[in-house]
């Protein structure tokens, strides 16, 4: 356990403070619902770029990925040059003029525009429920790291977060949240920035990595360049550390997960559709691209740095747990020994003793891969930026959830099912209770994911099945007119169906039968839970798909001039020519997409 | 727009900078305070520092009247 000095308690409460005080100076600007659920229509592009990606920049990001930086190699980073980057330039081109030039106020509300009521009501129930149950789930996380590595209080950990998250979407609504995203996103991009930095040059640059991490793959049983190369070993599930077939990543991630995510998830779409104009909501995926795309080296390389670092090479003694198991020295990685360098073994909850898998080897706890490297290296001063930092992620994950939930509440459900007709000042004030309710419920599905970890795991794989099947909707509703609200609705169903069932005749290699799958009778088995995953979402997808476009054939599609503004073909092209050319969305995008392949091509 | 959000980036990380340069500088030498042999809490303090004073700089150009 690690013990802060003063200057790290000051770096937090120098954040808090101004984390509240732009909350307390944009309150005077919020009039109207409006003003407070999507900031009035009137942040710029690069402002609302960097909320888009900072939305996204939650716990599971800086945490989730340097964890599997350590487990799997930068061939992590396919979570955002496949799995992140085609999506988001599509959005930004094809999607959101749909989303913005139909001035719905939420992506659910889109869906009543193109479909009808029973599609929307769908889709704000699930998403209202899922929201604030991941903002719990990220709660959780957060309060459970900080008393493990610092030993504070879960319950006050949480409460201070939550109520300070609380506290400025209370005041300034979405703006509020977007401008401290904005804060939020400088700040992890800074203090993790010097993790790597040190991480690196204490392991000999990146070629010290590529050494140390190619005795760590073979001792795995791989090719030596199975962690730091990112397609090379593709080829087959059992070649590479992730268990998962190119075509499997390419099309399960890729494409539905992907997809799916970035351009339906009203959590990210709601920063874009508060940009000021059509070709500002068009940037905003574009520009929230490009730090997108830098982030491997910001979150991954940390995990992977984490698991090769020796442990006496920062600036604290190296932790028991972390001593006992590792064998990063060069002598014993070179006698073949899997290294496991900072990267502590995860504990039995009951007894205390190292975990161990079927084979007696023991089980590493990848999830404080990046909590360690901060602590190895961090001296006091840069160790309260960089819990700062971790903190921040896992604010702007929560805001971005609550600010979420508080317009599809009073939107979607509230105005559209309790109390149509009221005054707007009606809606705004529900706005602030919804706020006030959305931050309670994720703290109650903290204590719920403290109480009864398998309930959570079985509302994120419930979360799965509802999320895999909405792009097939929404891009046969954008651009097939033909499309009907009657399949929408059936579709989105039968593609949730078809994954539930996938995921319970399926099992992931050396998976007990349960949450993991196999609860219907195991069917096939997959080399790993993200194969599985995978392959789920794809069947959801594609069932989706062929069932919305069957319906559709046999129900009568609303008339043309019903769908202007909703769908390809009746909408017209938006013009950019109030922008220069090289800030053009079709500029960005070429951009960005060019520097994609160079980054996939020189990581091959 | 309401607030250039320029100027509370500009103003955090000014003052964060200050800090970490301030502290950093104190226990110069002091061990356990160079990680990798980088006295990483002046130099990281004084960068942040540069970044804060420039997100001032450019918040502060934005609200210049432009010229006739």
């Amino acid at each position: 356990m690690t013990t802060l000095g003063w200057v790290d308690y000051a770096v937090m409460l120098l954040y808090f403070a101004f984390v509240l005080g732009i909350g307390a100076a944009v309150r005077r600007y919020v009039h109207t619902s409006e003003d407070f659920f999507l900031s009035g229509r009137a942040i710029p592009a690069w402002v609302t770029g960097l909320a888009f990606v900072s939305a996204n920049l939650g716990a599971q990001e800086v945490i989730g990925m340097g964890a599997s930086g350590a487990k799997y190699g930068i061939a992590t980073s396919h979570f955002y040059w496949v799995g992140a980057i085609p999506a988001m330039v599509f959005i930004g081109l094809f999607m959101m003029p749909f989303y913005y030039g139909s001035r719905a106020r939420s992506v659910p509300e889109y869906l009543k525009l193109r479909f009808d009521e029973k599609t929307r009501a769908l889709n704000a129930v699930s998403f209202a429920i899922m929201t604030v149950f991941s903002s719990g789930i990220s709660l959780y996380a957060m309060g459970k790291l900080l008393n493990l590595l610092l030993g504070w209080s879960f319950d006050l950990s949480i409460l201070v977060a939550a109520g300070v998250v609380l506290a400025y979407i209370f005041l300034g609504g979405l703006t509020s949240a977007i401008y401290n995203e904005v804060l939020q996103f400088f700040l992890i991009v800074l203090g993790f920035a010097p993790l790597v930095f040190l991480g690196l040059r204490a392991v000999g640059g990146w070629s010290g990595l590529v050494a140390r991490l190619a005795d760590h793959a073979t001792a795995n049983g791989f090719a030596p360049g199975a962690y730091t190369r990112s397609w090379a070993f593709m080829g087959h599930a059992s070649t590479n550390p992730v268990g998962v077939e190119w075509f499997g990543l390419v099309m399960g991630l890729g494409f539905v997960l992907s997809f799916g995510y970035w351009c339906t998830d009203f959590l990210v779409v709601q920063r874009a559709m508060a940009a000021n104009s059509m070709t500002a909501a068009r940037r905003t995926p574009l520009i929230a691209a490009f730090p997108k795309m830098l982030f491997p080296f910001l979150v991954i390389l940390p995990g992977m740095l984490a698991l090769v670092v020796s442990p006496t090479s920062g600036v604290r003694a190296a932790a028991p747990g972390v001593s006992s198991t590792s064998t990063t020295s060069p002598t014993s990685i070179t006698s073949g020994a899997p290294a496991a360098g900072i990267v502590p073994p995860k504990l039995d909850p009951r007894t205390g003793a190292p975990l161990r898998d079927a084979s007696g080897a023991v089980v590493l706890d990848y999830d404080l891969a990046t909590p360690m490297l901060l602590l190895h290296f961090f001296p006091a001063g840069l160790l309260g930026l960089g819990l700062t930092a971790l903190l921040a992620s896992f604010m702007s994950g929560m805001a971005g959830n609550v600010t979420a939930f508080n317009t599809v509440w009073t939107y979607d459900l509230y105005q559209s099912y309790v109390r149509p007709g009221a005054p707007d000042a009606h809606y705004l004030a529900m706005g602030r209770f919804a706020t006030l309710a959305g931050v309670a419920i994720s703290i109650a599905a903290a204590y719920v994911a403290a109480s009864f970890n398998n309930i959570m795991d079985f509302l994120q794989l419930v979360f799965a099945f509802v999320n895999a099947p909405l792009f097939a909707t929404f891009a046969l509703g954008m651009f097939w007119k033909r499309t009907t609200g009657h399949a929408a609705f059936t579709g989105l169903v039968a593609g949730t169906l078809a994954a539930a069932v996938h995921h319970g005749l399926s099992l992931p290699a050396g998976a007990a039968v349960g949450v993991k799958g196999g609860y219907l009778g195991v069917v096939t088995t997959f080399p790993s839970e993200l194969a599985q995953t995978f392959w789920t979402a794809i069947v959801a997808w594609t069932t989706c798909f062929v069932v919305t476009i069957l319906v559709s054939l046999v129900t009568r599609p609303r008339a043309p001039e019903q769908l202007r503004g909703l769908v390809y073909g009746l909408t017209p092209q938006p013009v950019d020519t109030a922008v220069s050319w090289f800030q053009r969305p079709v500029t960005l995008a070429v951009v960005v997409l060019a520097v994609t392949v160079i980054l996939n091509a020189v990581f091959f | 727009m309401s607030l250039d959000v320029r100027l509370p980036i500009g103003g955090f990380f000014s003052l964060l900078g200050l800090l970490l340069t301030g502290y950093g500088w104190a226990t110069l030498g002091t061990p356990g305070t160079a990680p990798a042999g980088v006295p990483i809490d002046l130099v990281w303090g004084a960068a942040l520092f540069v970044f804060g004073v420039a997100m001032l700089a450019l918040a502060r150009r934005a609200r210049k009247p432009s010229n006739p």
